[in-house]
């Protein structure tokens, strides 16, 4: 990088704040999906928006990609560099700003880590909603850009739900103000489009988050079945009897083996296990209980276990939260998949991947959010067995492909980022991705922002459209145009 | 245009000639008249028409059942009206998996008719159901009392398909209530009030009816006291659906208060709620009645009526009605109020012209400054040159720019949302 620039990023955020080592940068090489990495010019840590602002105009002068990003766990290459780019890393931001409880809004710096948030209203009896998998570690800017969302969404919805203000740093520098603390701000749902756009839009610098009071009770029921048919078959009488559980997770029987080797959780030793937590009024979620036992017990479930207490529930959810990297037990490496179907297709997709699997030969755990039909395939593989990494990643893009042919989706929750940007036209079509692109242009005419993710290729912006000019032969009415 | 056929003459062939006719005075929006009423009857239809007219230079207004046309400023062209009536199908009721797909043109009430078969519903207590359409409650951003349990039409909706100005048919999100591929456009619709492109399909997430509801009214001595109970409710454990305010010039304000459980929770649920109120005595409302006071207060307006959608903190309500109350209380005008517990709520009231515009000039500024918004709605036509919405904020320019990338000539609603847009 030019050392004229250089310098001046070391002026913005101070020699602490400028990470140009190599040794240094090969920290920020990828995120939480290790098989891209691409070592970036600089990683910049700014300390508050005046500086990313700063640093965004030094980036949008000079023409210099930049790559914001939270704690580094995103699965689909969303934080991964870009080439002859600077990351900016937000780890710094990281302070909670307000917490209005009356109004149940918490205003953060967006390097705040996820749980943090219901750890400072936690004595107050609230808690904030969207709970990935990785909320001990990840961000609140992580997840505004992934739009993040978790086992509790099925109920309480996804960040988007809960995330009411930004202040964001356009990739011009500028800063500008979506929604408010109040709802339905006048004008566009900017703040809409923005979560879940992957850092392509700008940098988030501050968020104002909705948070819930926690319900007077939560019970949570472990349901043991012969297979993942059986637990479907339930999980749809479940919602069928008009039900809107807080989660249902379902397991297969190679997750809960990995999850066992791991931390130990107990789960009966099944081809399907459910989780089903329901959470209210006392007397509403017992009620409702009882139907979930004699559903589950209705569709085959031969043993049935009740958590009733907070140290209970922890254990039940202890295997499904490590289930991911509880894998590194059974299987030396192992590809996270992230796909969706309308739930109704369970059967016929697991059926599929049985057969994709018995195919190839290599294993495949599953794990999902089974009340809205969110599958996290896990392909299972040997690096060291030639072909084998090249036959998983196949396989496991076999199995979203299956998803959309089943009229879902290619990401519920993991983002498109750089992994899956190739299978984007096979879920839209060409003028659906340019109307989105268009919206991208303006957002960042440059392209500066996060630009080679999500899309597969792409669009230049070109001069900013108006109104129709027309040519001057047109004028002296010596040309027409048709 | 220079070597291309007049429009009616497209139009036509696009849609066919019956389903072009000349516009009458009851199609005029915010006194604005068209010329011509297109009706086409497919999604293909309504990219055609956006092309031909986009490519004469016309304006474009489309519409729905037509029941909020008069909310927005007055069009700076309206030269087609583009009803979406014949878009009118539910083309996909997956009720296993509580989604719904529906044409644009279908109304809220036929919707809701067809998911009940299955005990479903759209979360969605809208503006004259039986009138208005998907598409134009999408476009208004309209919500009503259940949003405090379900969320607004944004966090209902997952998928859309819009026809935008240059003919461009464009579908984002999809048919799965979880979903992060691509932007959000769906949101980006919500709200929009068609002046980005015209909403010919959407997806919603759907949510299991309830058979058994109860509600309650109670009235605090004073805004205070309501204040009071406002937040302690709000803090509470209760489990209620819907939760609003009534109030009127010269009268103490009213609550009420929704619980949609099973019958013995139900019980459960009233006994919590009279724990809470302590001395303010709540009391069975019998008829569903009182969950009509929004769409009430729209009732026989007249060139008088201007109607407000108004946004504060919760903590704030008690205040807002004092800024309502000392702008809008004096000797010859009264005012009638709905709030949500939700901060958002909806104003009626009555005056003349003289002062009218000073008054609500300061009304908004005490809102703006309140971090909230106080948009007009319906309102008289002497009010048509007041900017029915108010300050968009810095995101204006960024707005702008995404108009004009996805709608350059501005085609659709010209000047009819925030800034001028």
């Amino acid at each position: 990088m030019d050392a004229r620039v250089l310098q001046e990023f070391r002026a913005i955020v101070g020699p602490r704040g400028l990470i140009s080592s190599p040794e240094e940068l090969r920290t920020y090489e990828c995120d939480g999906l290790t098989n891209f990495r691409v070592i970036p010019l600089a990683v910049l840590l700014p300390a508050n928006t005046q500086e990313v602002q700063s640093i965004v105009r030094v980036c949008h002068r000079e023409k210099i990609p930049f790559v914001a990003r939270g704690s580094g766990t995103g699965l689909s290459g969303g934080a991964l560099p870009v080439e002859n780019g600077v990351v900016l890393s937000l780890a710094r931001m990281n302070r909670i700003l307000e917490v209005d409880l009356p109004n149940a809004r918490v205003v953060v710096e967006p390097g705040v880590i996820n749980l943090d948030v219901t750890g400072r209203v936690q004595p107050q009896e609230y808690f904030y909603a969207p709970d990935p998998s990785s909320q001990s570690v990840c961000s609140i800017g992580g997840n505004v850009a992934e739009n993040s969302g978790g086992a509790h969404c099925l109920k309480y919805g996804f960040t988007t739900t809960h995330v009411l203000g930004l202040e964001v740093v356009l990739p011009d520098g500028s800063l500008v103000h979506f929604g408010s603390k109040c709802l339905d701000a006048p004008g566009y749902d900017l703040l809409g489009v923005f979560v879940g756009s992957e850092g392509t839009l700008g940098v988030a610098a501050k968020v104002t988050l909705r948070v819930v009071k926690r319900p007077e009770c939560i019970r949570t029921l472990l349901a043991a079945f012969p297979g993942t048919n059986e637990a479907g078959a339930a999980v749809s009488d479940i919602i069928a009897a008009g039900m809107l559980p807080a989660a249902i997770e379902m397991m297969d029987n190679l997750a809960i083996q990995a999850a066992e080797a791991a931390v130990h959780p107990n789960y009966p030793d099944c081809g399907g296990l459910l989780l089903v937590e329901l959470d209210g009024p006392v007397a509403e979620v017992e009620s409702l209980m009882k139907s979930v036992d004699e559903l589950c017990r209705k569709n085959g479930a031969w043993e049935i276990r009740l958590a009733q207490t907070d140290h209970e529930r922890m254990l039940v959810w202890k295997g499904r939260k490590a289930a991911f990297a509880a894998m590194g037990r059974i299987s030396p490496n192992y590809i996270v998949q992230d796909g969706v179907i309308p739930r109704t297709a369970l059967p016929q997709i697991m059926s599929e991947i049985a057969r994709l699997s018995r195919e190839t030969g290599l294993r495949v755990a599953n794990v999902f959010h089974a009340g809205d039909g969110n599958l996290h395939p896990l392909v299972l593989y040997d690096r060291q067995i030639v072909g084998q990494e090249r036959a998983a990643e196949a396989l496991s893009f076999k199995i979203l492909e299956l998803c959309l042919a089943a009229g879902g989706s290619i990401t519920g929750e993991h983002g498109v980022g750089e992994e899956k940007k190739h299978m984007m036209s096979q879920m839209f079509s060409e003028p659906d991705l340019d109307t989105m692109q268009r919206v991208r242009c303006a957002f960042d005419p440059l392209q500066l922002s996060n630009p080679t993710k999500v899309f597969p290729t792409p669009r230049l912006c070109g001069e900013k459209p108006g109104e129709y000019v027309a040519h001057p032969l047109e004028k002296a009415g010596i040309a027409e145009r048709f | 245009m220079l070597g291309t056929k007049p429009i009616q003459e497209e139009l036509q062939a696009i849609v066919g000639a019956q389903n072009l006719r000349p516009a009458i005075a009851g199609d005029a929006i915010c006194g604005v008249a068209p010329r011509w009423v297109v009706e086409p009857e497919n999604e293909q239809q309504v990219a055609a028409v956006l092309a031909a007219a986009n490519s004469a230079s016309i304006g474009v207004i489309p519409r729905g059942g037509g029941s909020k046309l008069d909310w927005g400023n007055p069009p700076k062209r309206a030269d087609l009206v583009l009803s979406m009536d014949r878009l009118n199908r539910i083309i996909e009721h997956a009720w296993a998996d509580l989604t719904v797909t529906v044409e644009a043109g279908c109304t809220l009430q036929s919707l809701q008719d067809a998911l009940r078969q299955h005990g479903q519903r759209l979360a969605l207590d809208g503006l004259w159901p039986e009138r208005a359409t998907v598409g134009g409650a999408i476009s208004t951003n309209d919500s009503g009392t259940l949003r405090l349990r379900f969320g607004a039409l944004r966090d209902l909706i997952i998928g859309v398909t819009l026809a935008l100005s240059d003919g461009t048919l464009a579908s984002s999100g999809g048919k799965v209530v979880k979903n992060v591929a691509g932007y959000d456009l769906p949101k980006l619709a919500t709200g929009a009030l068609g002046t980005l492109g015209v909403i010919t399909r959407a997806v919603f997430r759907l949510h299991p009816l309830c058979p058994t509801t109860s509600s309650l009214t109670f009235a605090p001595s004073n805004w205070e006291e309501m204040q009071k109970l406002l937040h302690s409710i709000q803090d509470s454990k209760l489990a209620h659906t819907a939760f609003q305010i009534r109030a009127a010039s010269g009268s103490p304000p009213q609550a009420d208060i929704l619980f949609e459980a099973t019958e013995a929770e139900l019980a459960a649920q009233t006994e919590h709620l009279r724990r809470l109120l302590g001395s303010a005595s709540a009391t069975d409302s019998s008829s569903t009645q009182v969950w009509q006071a929004r769409q009430t207060l729209f009732s026989s307006l007249n060139e008088h009526s201007v109607i407000a959608k108004f946004s504060v903190l919760p903590s704030d309500i008690a205040k807002a009605m004092q800024w309502i109350a000392g702008v809008f209380s004096s000797k010859h005008s009264s005012w009638h109020a709905v709030i949500q517990a939700t901060g958002l709520g909806w104003l009626r009231f009555d005056v003349d012209a003289s002062s009218l515009d000073k008054g609500l000039r300061a009304v908004r500024e005490q809102f703006e400054r309140a971090s909230g918004s106080f948009v007009l709605a319906p309102r008289p036509a002497f009010l048509y040159a007041f900017d029915a919405w108010g300050n968009p904020g810095d995101a204006l320019p960024l707005m702008r720019a995404v108009k004009s990338r996805l709608d350059p000539q501005n085609t659709l609603n010209p000047g009819r949302f925030v800034g001028g847009i």
